[in-house]
């Protein structure tokens, strides 16, 4: 979650609903004019949002399994930092990430990469 | 303040440690090592490849002096201490330099024994040990002729091979009859000195060192019986023995070793102990994966995580000399109760002996093709009773003929070239140089650098044997069972039995319970502990979601683009027009890309968008069709012949009771995918014995086979028993469902869990125990009852929204 202006707040970022539409320890898609975004939700109810395309063969981040701040890719278990999107060690690759924060239970994404 | 770390000994147990301690807890210690050589930590067990110019000492360097640098750690080189002050809680070095600790890691290793005959102090009689004396061997070699190495045991050899590949002659002195008397019996040591001597090494046995002589240099040996032998070199290779004088002299407790605890700990708790000075449970190790395992728990008490214990090790060996499998593990010589299991055939230069007590492997030498070692090793380790296949075991495993690896078994006639892992397109090279580069010791490491053996893991064995093979005579496994994953140090059978005896009813008591590490698991141990929850609480336990694999949650399967199969079932293999025409419609409405009957009877839909399932589903439903399960580890399909109403060659009804058996046992989840055949006559083309539960029907009844698979290993079935009715094949199914699912591991299928636990006790459970087999029949009966709801209704019906709809649509 990077910090941003005013501004920049007012004006860009996006509504997506809330964070209880999301899991506990699972993630939900975002559909978006430059592709899908997967937001996830973390068992402390931290949330991250990352391009939904694993940097080793482009598969849905949104489907797997979340566990810690990580999430292990479905179809061949690389593990992606939550909140960098990089892969865990010694994969090597990364997933863009987006800003995203909570205000009042409600979800806003911000679609300028990290 | 930091507490303050002192490492003495900078070699690769004391490192290691070191380095398991920084992936826990880096900011925890002020760290300060020192070591007694002069270089940074090198891997040790790669100084015969260096003598035998395979290797550079470059190339053999873990940790080079920016290592030190870059993680903060105080290194002194070429200064050896000299005391420790435990009141003061200080250590001085022999130039001086004294050092504060807080806690203090001992590493010092081991010292090569010299045998005190007159003439043991010349110039030119060295140890084995480090990079000097391989400096020593490698400039004398450069001027004279002739060596003698002392000691025909492991090092021994490995340095009589190594002055070889130098130039020079070698004569080995060999105490008794037998080379490598402690890991090889008569017949492979005579193989192996056979060998050694058709590449030019002289081997004296029976030989007795009495002197050395020279004058200021070493002339020669002479031994007890006269014999002399000319020598410019003398290496002596008789053993080692571990390095205690430091600690003894602090008044450490010591034995052989400095005597450790579980937790790595001396006698004074602030005074750690890792390595081949460390005596644990009586046992000294020398060989690097025991050495690693006691780091790792040491680690783990210095990093104040406290939960691991070090509970010994068990060891194999290899030879690193190019060219010569051996391979020896356990007790090879046996005793009055053990038997003998030996294939010899000298013509192939093959010879396997095991040692055999109670049904179980106790030891075992090879010689020539040991590509079998781990896997008699694993025998070993697990105790596993080998009674249903002690007539064939001696010829192998034959996993390396599993499919996608032709009839690779010779791990170093292998090419460079060669494709070993199919799945991930993995070459030998790949692995040998990741071996190489990145200094890889164990499975895993390979696994996480080169995806070998990650996916299928049909070619483990393979690179296993590579590993063993690259690292050396040192690669060895730890002799307890493997925790369920790194999040847990526990197996899977003490996971399952908390639960079971402590009444854990959801994932977060089981974590709580035994101490995860993580804080909510992995994608490893979170299905499976809902798997165990699910089985073991049919009724109560209300199943984790988000601890499925998507296939699992979704209720279909992921293809690799990120869409979506659906397959419904068809029971026993059977449709009808209508079935088929809603299938051809439903493909055609949603522009199908690809139409497929599957290996189980069954037509599948690829391609799916995932907000379409429950829409298909529903279409589905309507007209009868359920969720095929072909996406779970969960029953799959039963397969079937046509039977007597049609064949001519029918003798039983064996559709119907296909049929029968799939709508009592479709819904249940299994530790792994689970299919089922019923063949109508031993022609048998459903094919029923490569199932995990599989009916032959005869004239008389139905045989009843079990612990098939087609797949990465072949594997026919057992015979379990043959039965009259179709009732007693329903019972006896149940029953054999419900044991796989009350005692497999998960992802375990009913193969390898068959020859795990053996036959016999299947066999015991289901056919012996009439009553147990009633319960287990029961009990899988009532488990049904709240697994048999079509999760593809629920889900058409609105069940699981959310996880077929968009968050958010933007733009």
């Amino acid at each position: 979650m990077s910090s941003v202006s005013t501004a920049e707040i007012t004006e860009n970022w996006i509504e997506i609903g809330r964070v209880d539409d999301i899991p506990r320890l699972g993630a939900r898609v975002v559909n978006t004019a430059e592709g899908d975004i997967a937001v996830f939700r973390t068992a402390e109810d931290e949330v991250f949002a990352l391009r939904d395309s694993c940097p080793h063969k482009g598969g849905p981040l949104s489907q797997g399994i979340v566990h810690g701040k990580r999430v292990t890719c479905p179809l061949h278990d690389w593990k992606i930092h939550l909140d960098s999107g990089e892969a865990v060690a010694p994969d090597e690759g990364c997933a863009t990430s987006f800003p995203v924060r909570v205000e009042n239970g409600m979800l806003f994404l911000l679609l300028v990469a990290d | 303040m930091k507490e303050k770390l002192i490492l003495i000994g900078n070699g690769m147990a004391g490192v290691r440690t070191l380095e398991e301690l920084l992936k826990i807890a880096p900011d925890l210690y002020d760290i300060t090592v020192f070591g007694a050589e002069p270089y940074g930590n090198y891997n040790r067990i790669m100084l015969s490849p260096v003598l035998a110019g395979e290797k550079t000492i470059d190339e053999i360097m873990l940790n080079d002096d920016q290592w030190y640098v870059d993680n903060n750690i105080t290194l002194h080189k070429g200064r050896k201490i000299t005391q420790i002050n435990r009141l003061a809680k200080k250590v001085v070095a022999a130039d001086g330099t004294e050092a504060a600790y807080d806690r203090l890691l001992i590493a010092t290793g081991s010292n090569p024994f010299i045998i005190p005959v007159p003439g043991h102090d010349l110039e030119g009689v060295i140890g084995f040990r480090d990079i000097k004396d391989v400096g020593v061997m490698l400039d004398i070699s450069k001027q004279y002729r002739h060596a003698v190495v002392i000691g025909g045991g492991l090092l021994g050899l490995e340095a009589a091979n190594g002055l070889m590949q130098q130039g020079i002659k070698v004569t080995v002195l060999h105490l008794v009859n037998t080379l490598m008397e402690r890991q090889l019996d008569s017949v492979a040591g005579k193989m192996l000195c056979t060998s050694l001597e058709e590449r030019g090494l002289e081997i004296l046995m029976k030989a007795s060192t009495k002197e050395i002589i020279g004058k200021e240099r070493v002339q020669g040996v002479i031994l007890e019986d006269g014999r002399e032998v000319t020598a410019d070199l003398v290496v002596m290779a008789v053993g080692v023995r571990p390095n205690i004088e430091l600690a003894h002299k602090a008044g450490i407790f010591c034995e052989r070793g400095i005597v450790v605890s579980d937790t790595m700990q001396t006698y004074d708790p602030s005074v750690y102990a890792v390595g081949e000075c460390a005596q644990h449970r009586k046992q000294i190790y020398g060989l690097v994966a025991p050495l690693f395992e006691m780091g790792k728990v040491c680690a783990n008490h210095l990093g104040q995580q406290g939960f691991s214990r070090y509970q010994g090790s068990m060891t194999s060996t290899k030879l690193k000399v190019t060219g010569i499998d051996l391979f020896s593990a356990g007790d090879f010589t046996g005793n009055e109760d053990s038997e003998e299991l030996i294939f010899q055939d000298a013509a192939n230069g093959v010879y396997r002996k095991l040692v055999v007590e109670d049904n179980k492997v106790k030891g075992a030498v090879m010689y020539g093709d040991t590509i079998d070692g781990s896997w008699y090793f694993d025998l070993m380790r697990d105790g596993t009773d080998i009674t249903d296949f002690r007539d064939k075991i001696l010829f192998g495993q034959a996993h390396l003929g599993d499919s996608g690896h032709g009839d690779e078994n010779r791990i170093t006639m292998i090419p460079d070239t060669a494709e070993i892992c199919g799945c991930n397109g993995v070459c030998k090279g790949d692995i040998v140089k990741a071996i190489t580069d990145k200094k890889l010791f164990t499975l895993d490491d390979v696994r996480a650098h080169t995806k070998a053996s990650s996916s299928c893991g049909s070619c483990t064995g393979l690179v296993e044997s590579l590993l063993a093979h690259t690292v050396g005579g040192n690669y060895s496994v730890a002799p307890h069972q493997k925790p369920m994953c790194a999040c847990i140090e526990h197996t899977h059978d003490e996971v399952r039995t908390v639960i079971k005896d402590y009444e854990l009813k959801t994932i977060r008591a089981v974590m709580d319970f035994v101490e995860w590490n993580t804080p909510d698991g992995c994608s490893k141990c979170r299905p499976a502990l809902n798997y165990y929850l699910v089985c073991q609480w049919p009724q109560e336990y209300s199943d984790d979601y988000q601890s499925r694999f998507i296939n699992e949650r979704a209720h279909a399967n992921i293809q690799k683009d990120g869409t979506y199969s659906v397959i419904p079932r068809m029971w026993g293999g059977s449709t009808t027009p209508a079935e088929l025409r809603t299938i051809a419609d439903i493909a055609d409405e949603y522009d199908v890309k690809t139409v497929h009957v599957t290996g189980g009877q069954r037509i599948g839909l690829y391609g799916l968008k995932k907000y379409q399932l429950p829409q298909i589903w529903d279409r589905l439903n309507k007209a009868g069709m359920v969720s095929g399960h072909a996406y779970g580890k969960a029953l799959r399909t039963v397969k079937t012949c046509v039977g007597k109403d049609w064949c001519r060659f029918g003798t039983q009804d064996s559709t119907r009771l296909g049929i029968d058996l799939e709508k009592a046992s479709w819904g249940s989840w299994m530790p792994h995918k689970f299919k089922m055949a019923a063949s109508g006559c031993p022609r048998n083309c459903a094919e029923a014995t490569i199932k995990d539960f599989g009916v032959v029907c005869v004239d008389s009844g139905y045989e009843l086979h079990v612990g098939g698979n087609g797949g990465v290993k072949v594997r026919a079935t057992d015979f379990l028993c043959h039965v009259s009715t179709p009732e007693e094949v329903i019972e006896y199914a149940s029953a054999f469902i419900q044991l796989y699912r009350e005692n497999a591991h998960y992802l375990e299928r009913t193969a390898p869990w068959l020859e795990r636990l053996g036959l016999t006790y299947v066999k015991q459970r289901i056919l012996e125990d009439e009553q147990g087999r009633k319960m287990l029949a029961e009990h899988f009966r009532v488990s049904q009852q709240f697994a048999q709801q079509d999760p593809w209704e629920e889900r058409a019906q609105g069940k699981d929204n959310h996880e077929f709809t968009l968050l958010k649509q933007v733009g």
